[in-house]
């Protein structure tokens, strides 16, 4: 397989995000790469979620909240006067922290984003499709019209995982998608990650360095400085920012000396 | 030290006593206070039952044997209508014959008027449901001394006749179908219209608006109105739906013939500003108890905002705001004052044929009854209450039942 | 690799939404229309009541402080309907005020959850039951009973106490409901903080749960008042029609609502001397209403501050 030097999907400049006046992210610069996993971690409060919230513009709904800077998604500023942002959530899509199916079927949960966006092809096989994908398939294609939070924690997420794929997104953001999650649930959604990331741009904000260093290809440390911003602090492959941190800070965290 | 503490300790005893002892009886009469007003309410549907019961000394003016000798129900229409023809006066049948035609009479009603206008039952003397159980012996006693052409019978003052039964000024005869359609029709326009305006203030609200100025001046705007006595609202509607508006009110915009815009077009109207703030507090409490999650969700996908509240937020909410919409009709059922200054007319007969009729309602009419001194006006007075306090009793246990059902669904 | 920059840049610019806007517009009107009825309400009242202090004779001070009304006669002094509102008023208060009160005690700090599952409920029954059947009770039962036990000569067939006790029935589960609200709000930690100190319930229910709640209860209060003062069926059938100016509960004397009621129910003409009394009153009722209910929410509201 030839070793294609991977576009970057989107391009973090000089990113800022404020809360009214009060600097939440300072002056973060990123570049995620296409096809790859990429994991955001650091200490609480320092800001991941919102910055993963920045790019499909989620923070959008919280009032007062603004940016300096630029997200630039295929080079466009997502943020720019006439990009509209619900294409930007269709095309970048997310999965939440507690998993949140639409009390409806399975089967509806999925159908019903696709048909919001114009989808006129065959909704069963759309659904089997990402169902399949969603490594949940095998679980539940006899029941698919049993109510959604019938189903057990782990299988619920992989249900929203599968609801995201249905639009057909280029990225997937993960907001701590296992942290409501037994370990062994986890796992299964790592591997899942890992065969998405072929078809799909993945970032993924997690508490957890362990699953960090095993499921990403990319990492990026966050922590808060002294105006209590975010600030990314390094970023680089997982294997070297696990094995040969170049920046102290990384290191201390990393070796649990806090954090 | 130890002698001391047994001072304090024989002190102490004797005072915890006593501060026990002023604990449970404050207790008590705290306990009191809560089943005073489950007393008054126990007390107020017995004399309520009390007086919708009872014997009843009946005499009639023309004896039915004396016009057929088969029973009256068992004729058919052409021998109804001959036996009216004989028995009333040829002025007086053409005035039936005005207001309701024989021929498009059913036989039922044929038997009724027969009895209204020829047997003319009356009255003599009515007796609540206690003495007619206790002194029984005594009425009897009282009806073959004075009215010996008379008899006692035992009257159940609610029944399905009083039902069905058009309004009349006798007391005897009069039933509250035409009170109960036009109670009907005011109830059904009335929501056909609130519903549908506060559910869009409620999502406005809770769904669109920033805090800005405007959705704050509408929500002290619905705070205040809510606490208005309905009253009020009576003369908002006189001064604009009944005489401002009355081109529209009144139906003379779409040719018909009135004049006055006293009319259920006016009443349901009145009612609906009178709800409306009823129904937009509780489904913003709806609307807001829906989880941010779920509105997380959708928008993650790519919804608008419009999609997210049509597809998720609103059927979530659903269940609650219908529960607060049947509390809200309930209290529209059980208002008077408004209505009175609408224009609602006692002295109605004819059952309202649409939105530009003129109209009475339910408690109008016990409000007409119970202000009348006459004996038997009390006794249609209560059946009338028993009527109203049914139809509210199984309102409320529908939006109870419904919202235990919903509430039991949401926790799977 | 392929720019994929200009359909991807069409795929996101904004779609002008026409439906959306519309429809976010007509919510808007929804919205809108609760101010529109103030205005109205405010417009209305204020009109008719224009016209009737233009009549010749009438004058804010003595339609303030005139102790006859007799429209027929031209006298509109406005006393003897305020002061029968303010006795039926008084004597439905001297029923709800304590029981409310004491119902809400007893529910919050006494009652185990399966009485007050029971009891809760029962009580919003009454608050359910329609004002005219009120009316009913107090015509039929209340007076009888007064007149036995008082005596058919003190106590006359229409009277303002048969009323105003009756009207303090209707109110009582709404000071009751505020009330327990109330109660409810102050935290646990408080009561805990009594008991740990030896207190008997009494105790700390009245001496440390009460004085806290205090704000919230007497926002209840003045809601029950501002209710009392609106109500009318319940006055028009038992407390008397015609006007009389009486410091006598036992009399039958007209209230402000009662009057309207009557007025209106009977034939009147517009724009004639009674039609436009009734707006003049009616913006009197509505002002007084709303100055209790503001008093009352700016009390509760600072209730609220210090608790949540």
């Amino acid at each position: 397989m030839t070793e294609n030097k991977n576009q970057p999907i989107i391009i973090v400049k000089d990113l800022s995000i404020f809360y009214k006046t009060f600097r939440a992210v300072k002056n973060v610069d990123l570049e995620i790469f296409e096809n790859k996993i990429t994991a955001i971690i650091g200490p609480s409060g320092c800001g991941k979620s919102t910055v993963l919230r920045s790019f499909n513009r989620m923070n959008d709904f919280i009032p007062g909240a603004s940016i300096q800077g630029n997200i630039l998604f295929h080079d466009k500023n997502i943020y720019d006067e006439d990009v509209d942002p619900v294409q930007v959530r269709r095309m970048i899509g997310m999965v939440f922290q507690k998993p949140n199916p639409f009390p409806k079927s399975i089967y509806e949960n999925i159908a019903w984003g696709a048909k919001m966006n114009g989808f006129s092809g065959n909704m069963d096989d759309l659904v089997e499709k990402t169902l399949q994908d969603a490594a949940l398939w095998d679980e539940v294609k006899d029941e698919l019209n049993k109510n959604a939070l019938s189903l057990s924690g782990g299988q619920q997420q992989r249900l929203c995982i599968a609801r995201a794929l249905a639009v057909k997104p280029e990225i997937i953001l993960m907001d701590e998608p296992c942290s409501a999650l037994d370990p062994i649930a986890t796992l299964k959604i790592e591997d899942l990650m890992r065969e998405l990331s072929h078809n799909y741009s993945i970032i993924i904000v997690t508490h957890n360095m362990q699953q960090a260093a095993r499921a990403s290809d990319m990492t990026a440390f966050f922590t808060m400085d002294e105006d209590r911003a975010g600030v990314m602090v390094e970023y680089g492959l997982t294997t070297q920012i696990f094995t040969n941190p170049k920046n102290k800070q990384t290191e201390d965290y990393i070796t649990g000396r806090f954090g | 030290m130890n002698k001391n503490n047994s001072v304090f300790e024989s002190r102490a005893q004797g005072n915890l006593n006593k501060r026990h002892r002023v604990s449970k009886i404050w207790r008590s009469s705290f306990f009191l206070s809560t089943t005073i007003g489950i007393f008054s309410l126990v007390i107020l549907l017995f004399s309520i039952i009390n007086q919708a019961f009872g014997y009843v000394i009946v005499e009639n003016k023309v004896d039915p044997a004396s016009l057929s000798s088969m029973p009256l129900q068992s004729l058919e229409r052409e021998e109804l209508i001959s036996i009216l023809q004989e028995n009333v006066s040829k002025n007086r049948f053409k005035t039936i014959q005005r207001d309701n035609p024989v021929e498009e009479l059913k036989r039922s009603e044929l038997v009724g008027l027969v009895t209204s206008e020829i047997i003319k039952p009356t009255t003599l003397k009515s007796y609540f449901l206690i003495p007619s159980l206790t002194n029984k012996a005594e009425i009897i006693r009282t009806q073959q001394d004075e009215f010996p052409n008379a008899v006692v019978q035992f009257r159940s003052w609610i029944s399905p006749s009083f039902l069905t039964d058009p309004l009349s000024t006798n007391p005897d005869t009069t039933g509250i179908r035409t009170a109960l359609l036009g109670s009907l029709w005011i109830i059904v326009v009335t929501v056909l219209i609130a519903f549908p305006i506060g559910i869009g203030a409620a999502i406005y609200l809770e769904e669109y608006s920033s805090n800005n100025w405007l959705s704050r001046i509408i929500k002290t705007n619905i705070d205040n109105l809510a606490g208005i006595p309905s009253i009020v609202y009576g003369l908002l509607g006189l001064a604009i739906f009944v005489r401002g508006l009355n081109l529209i009110t009144s139906g003379v915009f779409i040719g018909i013939d009135q004049s006055n815009g006293r009319t259920i077009l006016s009443a349901a109207l009145t009612m609906s500003l009178l709800i409306l703030p009823l129904i937009i507090i509780n489904a913003q409490e709806a609307i807001r108890a829906v989880p941010s999650s779920l509105r997380q969700a959708s928008y993650g996908l790519g919804a608008t905002r419009l999609q997210t509240i049509w597809h998720h937020v609103l059927p979530a909410a659903m269940p609650g705001i219908l529960t607060g919409t049947i509390l809200a009709v309930s209290r529209a059922i059980g208002e008077t004052a408004p209505l009175i200054l609408v224009g609602a007319s006692s002295f109605i007969n004819k059952d309202p044929s649409g939105l530009f009729s003129n109209f009475t309602v339910l408690p109008i009419q016990i409000y007409n009854w119970t202000t009348r001194p006459q004996a038997e006006f009390r006794n249609v007075a209560a059946a009338s209450i028993l009527v109203l306090l049914i139809v509210l009793l199984t309102l409320n246990t529908a939006a109870i039942l419904l919202r235990n059902h919903f509430s039991k669904n949401k926790a799977a | 690799m392929q720019i994929a920059q200009n359909p991807l840049v069409n795929k996101l610019r904004k779609k002008p939404r026409i439906g959306d806007n519309l429809i976010q517009a007509v919510l808007l009107i929804c919205g809108i229309i609760s101010v529109l009825t103030t205005i109205g309400i405010v417009f209305e009242l204020g009109k008719e009541s224009l016209l009737f202090f233009k009549m010749p004779g009438v004058t804010l001070k003595g339609f303030l402080t005139g102790t006859s009304w007799q429209p027929a006669i031209g006298e509109f002094g406005i006393l003897p309907l305020l002061t029968s509102t303010l006795i039926t008023t008084f004597f439905a208060m001297l029923i709800a005020l304590p029981l409310g009160l004491g119902a809400a005690i007893f529910l919050s700090e006494y009652a185990s959850p399966k009485a007050r599952k029971t009891l809760k409920p029962a009580l919003e029954v009454l608050a359910g039951i329609p004002t005219v059947v009120y009316g009913y009770f107090a015509l039929t039962v209340m007076t009888p009973f007064l007149r036995a036990l008082f005596g058919s000569d003190t106590v006359q067939i229409y009277n303002m106490l048969s009323a105003g006790l009756v009207m303090g029935i209707m109110i009582l589960p709404l000071v009751s409901s505020m009330s327990e609200d109330a109660l409810h709000a102050v935290p646990r930690s408080l009561r805990e903080a009594a008991f740990g100190l030896g207190a008997t319930r009494f105790e700390t229910a009245v001496k440390v749960v009460v004085p806290a709640a205090l704000s919230g209860i007497i926002a209840a209060f003045i809601i029950g008042i501002s209710r009392a003062v609106g109500e009318t069926m319940i006055v028009a059938i038992a407390a008397g029609s015609g006007s009389a100016f009486t410091f006598n509960p036992l009399n039958a004397a007209e209230t402000m609502t009662g009057y309207i009621a009557r007025i209106s129910g009977g034939d009147v003409a517009y724009d004639t001397p009674e039609y436009n009394s009734i707006f003049a009153i009616g913006m009197f009722l509505f002002l007084t209403t709303l100055a209790l209910n503001l008093v009352s929410r700016r009390i509760a509201a600072r209730f609220r501050e210090v608790y949540e």
